[in-house]
């Protein structure tokens, strides 16, 4: 675990634009590996949105815990939070915009003050996928925290929980020290009350690797932890999902200081797969900064890189305005299309 | 060229090994992804096989590319040690039971 966030301890890289320097630099502008773009055009490729489908919301970068490879630079320390304000307009935008995934992302979004306010006018919306990304641990912090796992069920709210391991010591050492036994009691609660064992209440969990290296084959990881998660702990769940940590915030410094960070690049670039850019999401994602502010995914939103056009804040852009528009993209960008691919809902191909 | 007689980017040019005989290269490089495909044994239960043996035949190419197969299939690290010590105590048994052909001798030889 981390000692603190990157933006608290003064380091370079809470910096995006540090950050994009490193990215645009060393191997890539040597010409030893091309740039994301580079290989686009050399498939005469470019990203376009499609239509609409998934409302992603970051609710603040307040979290009960610092993981190490957190590309939000989340932590205790973090202040961002998403106003009052700011949730009236991601409701006025879900009626606009009509989505079919409303996919509440942090931090800890529990942590926001006006999470339930804003859960249930989505319910009320009828938006058909309500989201919760937990990393299970909020939901055993107090009282309070411990009365949500009710409240997701009572509105039919689908939680997405990262887990990187079945193994206590992988994930306290990706998460932070307890993590994984009150992410267990989490998942019993969860588990105990329906989640991912009814069939309307969806319980499925985040695997993403616990250094520099990509994911194996999701279906093969999924078939293993159901099996040891059933064995030692009695937990059930939905599906699995893989997600390549991408070479930003906290998972870049971690890359830089243990010396992975070239090869890890080489890695990316060799295993780029064409065929995962159809299915890419930011061709239907729409990412929400806790202000307000857009992106065309939630790595350019922590990069600081708005989506194009002069229409960069939720408020501000018409409900035509989403379809085929030019996706900015940067070398982070072959983490989600390595391998089999990487999206927030795991691989693409 | 490299100071040491391994260089970890030679990996990366292992399959230059057919430039000098492409048929026994392109042979064994198919054989070879064959080996590990799904089976009777499952391809998590072949590489920590492969893990085991690439430490008793000491390559230090096969070292490092299986420990990372290993961390991408979610092998957890008593897994991968138990693996290690399994090659160690064929290999140690290995030499231990030649002992026997020593003990043979020394009685054939001696009063």
């Amino acid at each position: 675990m981390a000692k603190s966030s990157l933006q608290r301890s003064k380091h370079l890289l809470a910096d995006p634009k540090k950050q994009l320097q490193v990215l645009s630099s060393g191997l890539f502008s040597s010409g030893a590996l091309p740039t994301f773009s580079e290989r686009l055009k050399g498939l005469n490729a470019e990203l376009k949105t499609d239509q609409l489908e998934i409302l992603q919301v970051n609710l603040g970068y307040m979290c009960n815990q610092t993981c190490v490879h957190c590309h939000v630079d989340a932590g205790p320390d973090r202040k961002e939070i998403m106003s009052s304000d700011t949730i009236d307009n991601v409701i006025d935008a879900i009626k606009r915009f009509k989505p079919n995934t409303l996919d509440l992302t942090g931090g800890a979004p529990e942590m926001n003050p006006e999470f339930q306010r804003l859960v249930r006018a989505a319910v009320s919306l009828s938006v058909k996928d309500i989201i919760v990304r937990s990393n299970l641990t909020i939901l055993e912090s107090n009282n309070h925290f411990r009365s949500y796992p009710q409240f997701f069920k009572e509105n039919g709210v689908h939680v997405v929980s990262s887990l990187p391991h079945y193994s206590m010591r992988t994930t306290d050492r990706q998460r932070g020290e307890g993590v994984f036994s009150k992410s267990i009691a989490a998942l019993n609660r969860l588990n105990e009350i329906g989640y991912g064992r009814d069939e309307h209440l969806k319980l499925d969990l985040v695997y993403n690797p616990s250094g520099a290296f990509l994911p194996g084959s999701e279906k093969e990881l999924e078939a293993d932890f159901k099996r040891k998660l059933k064995a030692d702990f009695d937990i059930d769940f939905n599906q699995l999902f893989c997600i390549t940590n991408l070479p930003i915030s906290r998972f870049l410094e971690y890359l830089i200081a243990s010396e992975n960070y070239e090869e890890y690049m080489e890695t990316l670039v060799e295993a780029f797969n064409p065929l995962t850019l159809s299915g890419l999401m930011c061709r239907n994602t729409l990412s929400v900064g806790y202000d307000g502010s857009l992106y065309d995914c939630d790595f350019n939103q922590m990069l600081q890189i708005p989506i194009s056009g002069d229409k960069r804040y939720l408020s501000d852009l018409e409900t035509n305005a989403y379809s085929n528009r030019k996706i900015n993209v940067h070398q982070h960008c072959y983490g989600c299309a390595a391998g089999s691919g990487s999206s927030c809902q795991g691989s693409i191909s | 060229m490299s100071d040491t007689y391994y260089d970890p980017k030679d990996l990366k040019n292992f399959k230059k090994i057919t430039d000098w005989s492409e048929p026994l290269g392109t042979r064994f490089f198919e054989y070879y992804s064959k080996v590990f495909e799904e089976g009777a044994l499952s391809a998590r239960e072949k590489s920590l096989i492969a893990l085991a043996v690439s430490h008793v035949v000491k390559c230090p190419y096969c070292i490092d590319a299986y420990t990372k197969d290993s961390l991408q299939r979610g092998i957890t690290e008593e897994e991968m040690m138990e693996a290690v010590h399994a090659g160690a105590a064929i290999e140690s048994g290995a030499t231990l039971v030649h002992a026997v052909q020593m003990m043979n001798k020394h009685k054939k030889l001696s009063h």
